[in-house]
């Protein structure tokens, strides 16, 4: 190459372009096999997400299947029975749905106002000061283990709960402590997502609102937060996702058995806290219950898809773009 | 012009404005005060936290004896005792557990053929009394067993299973932090501490002193069925090993896609499918991935991965993570301006020359952090790990990455649900150890980026 270059040189400007631009293309003609297989390396390094997808479905559909296909009981009876007793052979899975949609429901009605209130707060209201020294202690929140939140719901909630309502009403089991604690956990997740939504919203919005004689809290609700829904729906549907997914705290404070029943102060246990506890115990391979489990886990994986693909959907759908 | 333009007419005003205007403002006022409080609740729900772990970590304790020491050793001082003396204390008094000690402690070979092998291969590279190298453990006679155990075992060891199943030291009672402070400031003003008059009353051999569940013999020592002796020691080596597993598996992965993703993708399907999928992923909840590593490490690959295994764990763990270091890194990487990437390729360097020289050392505090983040979202892990298989009861260090596992949240998770309600205080003061070092890996990560851009600045 650098031979050629000179070559070039000493043959006059029209030459030398001519074959500047040979080296050049002898540049890029070169192969470069190290750089290839680097590249290739790094490729293979993303398709493996895919791969991963692939293999949960694969493996959550191939066990699935098994399940279904294994004799004792019908896909219908999955569906629609009321009970999961696989001692007897009762394989329904709403029992375990229902008490996953209780604390689901029971964490959002604690997340959702909270996180949105202290959203609005801390973009709206709050000086920069007292902002800045929030958010730390919120991300804090965020990245205490669920573990630890599961410990809190027994020892703390659970008690707190039966002493405001009598031993005799309050389980010690119960799916009210363990999506109370669940909503103080998403929390943090909610409130930081709306908060980032709403500070997003130009300021010119605001002083035009103000100008129109509109009261602060006016703005926010009538100005602000319409701005910002798609980001807050957005925040809200990743938190009933997370929530529906929880397993630490549910496992722990929720209750051991599948239990169908609407009553927040009885033990019920969730989609999540069914796996947990039958994979704790020696689980032998090919037993209906190890199938059972990606039964289980198929329906929770579908379910999250689900709510995560809407978010997505939704934050597309509803942005509203600013210049 | 007209009569409209003129100024009282140009603001509004008049006692029905007034009074409407006040309500907006006392309804304003209200749902102001609603929003600061939510966010009071949240650090109420924060402080509360802490302080109930703290609450049940340390307090006053009675303690008692089962077999008091100074019946065992004069003077009562077990680390006076040398190894054969020990031993045949546990001869004495727990015959029946000798083969538990050797197989927790000597055994070469997996538990459910541990009582079948030669001891020669069992408990390889242990002195044998003579003539017993081709029985197993059950064939020979417990005074051999504790022989076995006197030759090889380290008087700590020993002193460890006396005081545990010998001496049983009991906590007969324990009152949290909350319970033991107002007792003691009674003491403190001359007056008898109603705990200890209750604690003599009730328990008049017991030992009656402040505990503190957190101590160094608490992370030094193994874990155990006796709230008072159980230690982290085996579920931190396991913590840490699962951490290197994990990201030495998903940080060259996870830095790799992120490249890919960001210096060489063009804007083709496959490309946009490995994106969006990225994204998808990083929603799944944590029990599928153990599912998944369940199915996958654990069973499919379990001659590679040796079953239920540390192996398994951090892979499964490092899938779990390997979403959010492609995310962090993507974005560290974004923020390199294209300048840098220009000016390399000015000088004539290749595409690849570019990005390790230039673009990856500009990236790589965003990426260290982004990391560090991820791998303390994967120390607090533990759905996935139940799944995948994780122990509870391990009472020997991990071998090799081939062995089984337990880790802190795991330990946590498992004394929480024990019925004593001693263990609620031994879970607390593991949660405070685990706290501690999540803690310690995020200031890390906040020193690290600060640290990355100076150096960058300047």
């Amino acid at each position: 190459m650098q031979s050629q270059v000179e070559a070039g040189r000493e043959g006059g400007v029209i030459s030398s372009a001519v074959a500047a631009r040979r080296a050049q293309v002898s540049i890029f003609k070169k192969g470069r096999p190290a750089e290839d297989v680097i590249r290739g390396y790094m490729l293979a390094c993303g398709i493996l997400s895919i791969f991963t997808t692939i293999g949960i479905v694969i493996i959550l559909g191939n066990e699935s299947l098994l399940f279904f296909t294994s004799g004792e009981l019908d896909f219908i009876e999955f569906f629609t029975s009321i009970q999961w007793q696989p001692r007897i052979g009762e394989f329904g899975i709403l029992p375990l749905v229902t008490a996953t949609l209780m604390t689901t429901v029971i964490a959002m009605l604690v997340a959702i106002p909270l996180g949105l209130g202290s959203a609005i707060y801390l973009a709206e209201y709050a000086p920069l000061r007292i902002r800045n020294a929030f958010k730390p202690i919120l991300e804090i929140l965020a990245g205490i283990p669920t573990v630890v939140y599961g410990y809190f719901a027994l020892t703390v909630m659970t008690p707190l709960l039966r002493a405001l309502l009598g031993d005799n009403t309050v389980q010690i089991y119960n799916t009210a402590s363990a999506g109370l604690v669940m909503g103080l956990m998403i929390l943090p997740t909610i409130s930081s997502m709306s908060e980032d939504a709403l500070s997003a919203v130009p300021r010119a919005l605001r002083e035009a609102s103000y100008g129109l004689g509109a009261t602060k809290f006016e703005t926010v609700t009538k100005v602000v937060l319409p701005a910002a829904l798609s980001g807050v729906l957005a925040a809200f549907i990743i938190g009933i996702s997370r929530a529906v997914g929880e397993t630490m705290i549910v496992a722990m404070a929720a209750g051991a058995g599948p239990n169908f029943t609407f009553n927040p102060f009885e033990g019920a246990e969730t989609m999540t806290g069914h796996i947990a506890r039958i994979s704790k115990g020696d689980l032998s391979y090919d037993s209906i219950d190890y199938n059972s489990l990606f039964a289980i886990g198929l329906t929770l994986f579908v379910m999250t898809l689900a709510l995560n693909l809407l978010s997505q959907w939704v934050s597309r759908r509803f942005r509203e773009v600013y210049q | 012009m007209s009569a409209n333009n003129t100024p009282s007419n140009y603001m509004p005003s008049g006692e029905a404005f007034k009074r409407n205007l006040a309500g907006r403002n006392r309804r304003g006022g209200i749902w102001g005060t609603f929003y600061y409080l939510s966010l009071v609740v949240a650090i109420i729900a924060l402080i509360a936290l802490f302080l109930s772990i703290i609450n049940q970590a340390f307090g006053y304790v009675v303690e008692a004896d089962t077999i008091s020491p100074t019946e065992l050793v004069e003077g009562g001082d077990l680390s006076t005792l040398d190894s054969p003396a020990l031993a045949a204390i546990l001869l004495e008094n727990v015959p029946g557990r000798l083969i538990v000690y050797t197989r927790d402690t000597l055994s070469r070979v997996s538990e459910d053929v541990f009582t079948r092998t030669p001891l020669r291969e069992a408990v390889a590279g242990s002195t044998l009394p003579a003539g017993t190298e081709d029985l197993d453990i059950t064939d020979i006679t417990a005074e051999q067993r504790a022989e076995i155990l006197g030759a090889n075992l380290g008087a700590d060891v020993l002193v460890d299973y006396v005081t545990e199943d010998v001496v049983e030291a009991n906590v007969e009672r324990a009152w949290s932090l909350f319970e033991s402070i107002p007792a003691a400031v009674t003491q403190l003003f001359g007056q008898p501490n109603p705990l200890l008059v209750e604690a003599i009353e009730e328990y008049p051999d017991g030992d009656f002193y402040f505990r503190s569940w957190l101590t160094l013999d608490f992370i030094t020592s193994r874990g155990s069925d006796e709230p008072t002796v159980a230690g982290i020691r085996i579920a931190l080596l396991g913590t840490i090993w699962v951490i290197i597993i994990t990201l030495g598996f998903a940080f060259p992965v996870g830095v790799g896609a992120a490249i890919y993703l960001q210096e060489y993708a063009t804007d083709t399907p496959l490309n946009r499918l490995i994106e969006t999928n990225i994204r998808n992923l990083a929603g799944v909840p944590s029990i599928i991935y153990g599912l998944l590593g369940l199915a996958i490490f654990a069973r499919a690959l379990s001659d590679i991965t040796g079953g239920r295994t540390i192996l398994s764990a951090g892979l499964t763990l490092g899938l779990l993570i390997l979403p959010v270091i492609i995310i962090n890194s993507q974005e560290a990487l974004r923020a390199v301006p294209s300048s840098i990437r220009e000016a390399s390729y000015g000088v004539g360097a290749t595409k690849w020359q570019t990005i390790w020289n230039q673009v990856l050392p500009a990236a790589m505090p965003g990426i260290l952090t982004g990391t560090i983040l991820a791998s303390s979202r994967a120390l607090g892990e533990t759905a996935p790990l139940i799944v995948v298989g994780a122990s509870t009861t391990i009472f020997r260090n991990p071998l090799s990455i081939i062995d089984k596992f337990t880790v802190l949240p795991i330990q946590i998770f498992d004394w929480t649900s024990r019925p004593q309600a001693e263990f609620r205080a031994v879970a607390a003061a593991a949660i405070i150890v685990l706290i501690v070092l999540l803690l310690l890996l995020n200031t890390t990560a906040i020193i690290l980026r600060q640290r990355f851009r100076k150096s960058l600045q300047g």
